[in-house]
This record gives structure tokens, C-alpha cells and sequence, in this order.
């Protein structure tokens, strides 16, 4: 896995993609939590955890691809593209201004990635955010491509891993984005049907209406160590609430103890622990007869 | 509120003279509807794991030839009230016993009737740490499935996924100067205008009214108010809700659950604006 991280061509330099500031000699890395200066190639070597102080850093949605068998991904519904449904004009700037930005800055035509692939040589299927564009915010194209995944992960019978980093619903769509919680909620009923698990994996920083919606009722809740989790903002309940927190309030560890996710796992064994847990779930039918027709059906779409 | 508003006036109000109105303390709140509208109202408390919200009321009450299970959001009409009610934000507990009421209407084959109307689900730390995040989600998912009709009416303040955790249903009815948005204004303003002062502007842009989300179709039906809005005739606003409660209480119990579930899962699937391209 580790060689298929050195494949990809990430730079660390682009965008808001990445943490870590870069310093002007590119083959080095200021590691925003210890201040240390990294070799850049040693932390992608290192799935982007400091290797001064563990600290993950966040990922794009197309580095986490790289948690899947190498070669393995086929990325879909790349033909979904955001529209501005309520031509929302805020400081002068309006929602499709904003959207050209992201698109460019990123890449990517919205904050989610969707498809198939394996890990341990077993297929699911994926979705996965990118906080560079907007937050990760859930609006039309997150809750349809996300809804999609859930319902061809039915169709094939296959498990459904979501990696989840986001703000919340997108504030530009209005109510049509906070409905796209219940529309992912309904989709996900579809996976539940056929007796297949949705496994959640929570980075840094999860917040707001994906917080409060489909990852939190997933079959397994991993967490990233030391990721940011919560509902409300802590800025908003130590400035409006006028609260006082407590270290460590909201993150993954926090979550844990509370009850709240099931598991903490360090990056680099996130692979190994989604392959025991798509084993284990598998082991309920026979995998030989289960195999083929997945690998059929998968074979049989035609991938944009 | 001008007190003078008339319905000619009424075509001119702004999304934040709605949104004036929706949290209008005088307007008639959950427990006022069913007292109103129902016999024999049995109020259930406590989620049996943590607590008893009074943020949210629900129980067992006779409405028109319907036992029903009425769930809603408690606000308060004084500030003692409002203190006691946690101005309608609920907590973890409230969504969970809100939870244990579907899942027993669901037992009966009793219908739900939900009452929306929250500023927004409780942000404090405490409800952080009895999963907030964890209980609206639930709250979600139970709706999603639920074997028995369910109508959500929009009373006033649907604030966030506060709101929508009592309002996943085969109907959303929706008061004619009742809100219904992704986060409170002022939290929009704060975020993308960088200014909660900047709230006017929010609910503009935001689509909050009940005349922008039916024509967005995220709401089946806009229920007419009193001249000058429901808290000028709380008596009139509980009756006009009341009669088309019950008109889409007696359709929607035509409707066999499996097809009943089917239109459900189409009603909220349909939901997004996006391009194939
Ligand atoms: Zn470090």
C-alpha cells in the first residue's frame, strides 16, 4: 500500500489540500502540530503522519484512495456537477463564483469522491470527502453521489466505507442540503437490507449535519487518534454557550470514551483493520458464491 | 409585529419579518395544538437511558377518529418557561425518547404527528458528551423506516438538523410564516457574512419560507395563518392546522405501509439540484 501512496503524484503544495506548511526548499514539510520540519518523501511514505509526533495531517479525497488495494479503485459518477439552486449571493460573491474556485483549487467538480475498489482483495464500495472544497459541506451532488454509493453497494451486494471529514450541510442550499441527511439516511436503509455493513471512518475535522447524520448510525465508527468530532463547534459553545472546555473535548479519543464510535486506529493500520472487518462480515454467506456474480456485475458497468 | 398587518401587507413581508414571526413567543406552540386539536393526550417522558427532555413533548391522544403518538419541540411562551423548555433546543434525551415513542407507535400501528418548531438543537457541552451528533441521527434513521404514517407540521421555528430529526415524514406541512432552514440565520450570517448582524440578509438568501420550499418541493403543503400571523389569533391558527392535519392524517392512512414506505424513500431520494453532465 505504502508503494501505491509513492505512485500518486500528491503535492503537498497545492491548495488548502494539505496541512503542513510547505517551506521554500519543497522537499521539506513543517509539521503543523510539533512545528518539526519533515522529508517530504518520508511522510508520504508514511501515509502523512508526522514521524516526529504522530500527528495525522489531513488528506484529500484522491490520497485516500490510496488506503485501497493498489490499482484497484474505479472512480464513478464523476458526471455529477453542482448547480446553484438558490442563487445564493453572499459579500458580493455568489454560490456558482464560489464553486468555480473549489473546482479549480481542487480538482475535483465537489467535496465527495465515490466508487469502487477493494481492500484485502475483497470489494466495497467508497465515498470519501475532501474538506478542501468548502468544508466537505453536504449539499445535492455529496448526498446523491454518497446515496448512489449506498444503493450499488446493495445492488452488488458489497459493503459500503465512507471516509467522513466535513463542516456540515452546505449553508448555500439551503434546506435542500440539510434534506440530503435524511435522503443518505434513506439510501443507506437500501444496504442495510441486503445485510451488508457501513463501516464509517471519521477524520479531522467532523462536524454539523454529517456529524449528526449517516456516520454516526454506521454498523462500525472508526475514528483517526486526535480527530476533531463533535456537533456543535467548540467556538460556538465557548463563546456563545460561554462554557468552558475541557483538553481533549471532541476528539476521537473524547468519542471513544463517551460511547460514541467504536474504535480509534492509527492510519496505518486502517487497512488491516476495514480488511478483518469486511472478512468477518463476509464469513456470514459463503464468499465462493458470493464472489463471482459481484465481480461480474462490477466488470459489467461501464465506468465513465 | 405591526400590529395593523393586513393581507395586503401580508404578500410584502420579508424572509426576516417571517422569521419575526416564527419565534414569536405569543404564537401557539406544540402543547397549545394539542390541547386544542386532542382528547385524552397521555404525556410519555424519560428516553429510559439518561433523562426526560422537557424541550420535547410527546405521548399518546386521541385526534379526530386517529389514536395518535404527537411528538414535538416545547417551547415556552414566558421566559420562566423558555428556561425550563431550553428555548426548544433539545438534548440527546429529548431525540431518544422522541425515538422511543416512534418505535412504540410503530408496535400499536399508531400514526405520528410531529411538531416542529426549534431554534435549533441544544450546542452545549453536555449534549456533546451524550452524542447529539449520535441521537439526531438516530432520530433520522428511525423516521426513515418507521411502519406507520407520519406528519411533520412546521409550527413556527425549524431550525437545523434540530428540526429535521422530528420532521422525516409522508407529509411536511408548513405554516404560512413558520420557517424552515439548514441553520439559524444569524449562525449563516456569522459564517458567510462574517457578521450574526448580517441575519436580513441570511434569511433572504437562505429560502427559508414556506413559500420557497414548496416551490423547492421540499414541503408538501402551506397551511394558511390568521391576518397579522398566528400569534394575533392562536385559536384560528390551531384550528385551520387542525383540519389539515386531519385531511392528510385521513389520506395518508389509506395508504398501505409497504407503498407507504416506497413513497417515503421516493420523497426524500428525489431531493438535490445537481447536472448530469
Ligand atoms: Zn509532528
Amino acid at each position: 500500500m505504502k508503494e501505491f501512496f509513492r505512485r500518486r503524484k500528491t503535492s503537498f503544495t497545492t491548495g488548502g489540500q494539505s496541512e503542513g506548511n510547505p517551506v521554500p526548499d519543497d522537499m521539506w514539510v513543517k509539521c503543523s502540530a510539533c512545528r518539526e520540519l519533515v522529508y517530504k518523501k518520508e511522510l508520504t511514505d508514511n501515509l502523512k503522519v508526522c514521524p516526529k509526533c504522530g500527528h495525522h495531517m489531513r488528506m484529500s479525497a484522491h490520497e485516500w484512495i490510496g488506503l485501497l488495494d493498489a490499482g484497484s479503485f474505479s472512480e464513478m459518477d464523476t458526471n455529477l456537477l453542482p448547480t446553484d439552486p438558490l442563487g445564493f449571493v453572499s459579500l458580493g460573491e455568489s454560490y456558482a463564483e464560489k464553486l468555480a474556485k473549489s473546482q479549480q483549487r481542487t480538482g475535483m467538480p465537489d467535496a465527495i469522491l465515490s466508487g469502487v475498489g477493494m481492500i484485502g482483495g475483497r470489494h466495497l464500495a467508497l465515498a470519501v470527502g475532501d474538506f478542501a472544497f468548502m468544508g466537505a459541506s453536504m449539499g445535492s451532488v455529496y448526498g446523491e453521489k454518497l446515496s448512489r454509493a449506498a444503493e450499488r453497494a446493495a445492488d452488488l451486494g458489497i459493503p459500503l466505507l465512507t471516509i467522513n471529514t466535513s463542516g456540515g450541510a452546505r449553508q448555500q442550499e439551503g434546506v435542500i442540503a440539510l434534506m440530503q441527511m435524511a435522503k443518505v439516511t434513506m439510501a443507506l436503509t437500501r444496504l442495510a437490507e441486503v445485510g451488508q455493513p457501513h463501516i464509517a471512518l471519521m477524520v479531522d475535522p467532523c462536524y454539523g449535519g454529517v456529524t449528526a447524520s449517516y456516520p454516526s448510525v454506521a454498523d462500525v465508527i472508526i475514528a483517526e487518534p486526535g480527530a476533531n468530532i463533535g456537533f456543535a463547534g467548540k467556538r460556538l459553545i465557548e463563546q456563545i454557550m460561554r462554557q468552558k472546555l475541557p483538553a481533549g473535548f471532541q476528539t476521537a479519543e473524547f468519542m471513544l470514551d463517551h460511547g460514541m464510535i467504536d474504535m480509534v486506529v492509527e492510519r496505518n493500520q486502517l487497512p488491516a483493520t476495514i480488511g478483518r472487518l469486511i472478512r468477518l462480515y463476509g464469513t456470514r454467506r459463503d464468499p465462493s458464491e458470493r464472489r463471482d456474480p459481484v465481480e461480474q456485475m462490477i466488470s459489467a458497468i461501464t465506468y465513465p | 409585529m405591526d400590529e395593523t398587518t393586513n393581507p395586503t401587507e401580508a404578500q410584502e413581508l420579508t424572509p426576516w419579518d417571517r422569521v419575526q414571526m416564527a419565534r414569536h413567543p405569543q404564537r401557539p406552540h406544540t402543547l397549545d395544538y394539542i390541547a386544542a386539536l386532542c382528547e385524552d393526550f397521555t404525556e410519555f417522558h424519560g428516553d429510559r437511558r439518561f433523562g426526560d427532555d422537557p424541550a420535547i413533548v410527546g405521548g399518546l391522544a386521541a385526534f379526530a377518529a386517529h389514536t395518535v403518538m404527537v411528538i414535538g419541540h416545547q417551547k415556552g411562551s414566558d421566559t420562566r418557561e423558555n428556561m425550563k423548555r431550553n428555548f426548544g433546543m433539545s438534548h440527546p434525551e429529548g431525540y431518544r425518547k422522541a425515538q422511543r415513542l416512534m418505535r412504540q407507535a410503530e408496535k400499536f400501528g399508531i400514526p405520528v404527528i410531529c411538531f416542529v418548531d426549534t431554534p435549533a438543537a441544544d450546542p452545549k457541552k453536555e449534549s456533546e458528551e451524550r452524542g447529539q451528533g449520535n441521537a439526531i441521527a438516530e432520530s433520522i434513521l428511525v423516521m426513515t423506516n418507521l411502519r406507520v404514517p407520519i406528519i411533520a407540521a412546521v409550527i413556527g421555528e425549524g431550525g437545523s438538523g434540530g428540526a429535521l430529526a422530528l420532521s422525516v415524514a409522508d407529509r411536511i406541512l408548513m405554516q404560512e410564516n413558520a420557517i424552515f432552514s439548514v441553520a439559524p440565520p444569524e449562525a449563516t450570517a456569522s459564517i458567510l457574512w462574517h457578521d450574526s448582524a448580517k441575519a436580513p440578509d441570511a434569511a433572504r438568501a437562505l429560502k427559508l419560507t414556506a413559500q420557497d420550499l414548496y416551490q423547492l418541493r421540499i414541503i408538501d403543503e402551506v397551511v394558511s395563518e390568521p391576518v397579522g400571523g398566528a400569534h394575533q389569533n392562536p385559536q384560528e391558527a390551531i384550528t385551520i392546522l387542525g383540519a389539515r392535519l386531519r385531511a392528510n392524517l385521513d389520506t395518508i392512512s389509506q395508504i398501505e405501509i409497504p407503498t407507504l414506505l416506497k413513497q417515503r424513500y421516493q420523497k426524500y431520494r428525489v431531493i438535490g439540484h445537481y447536472r448530469e453532465a
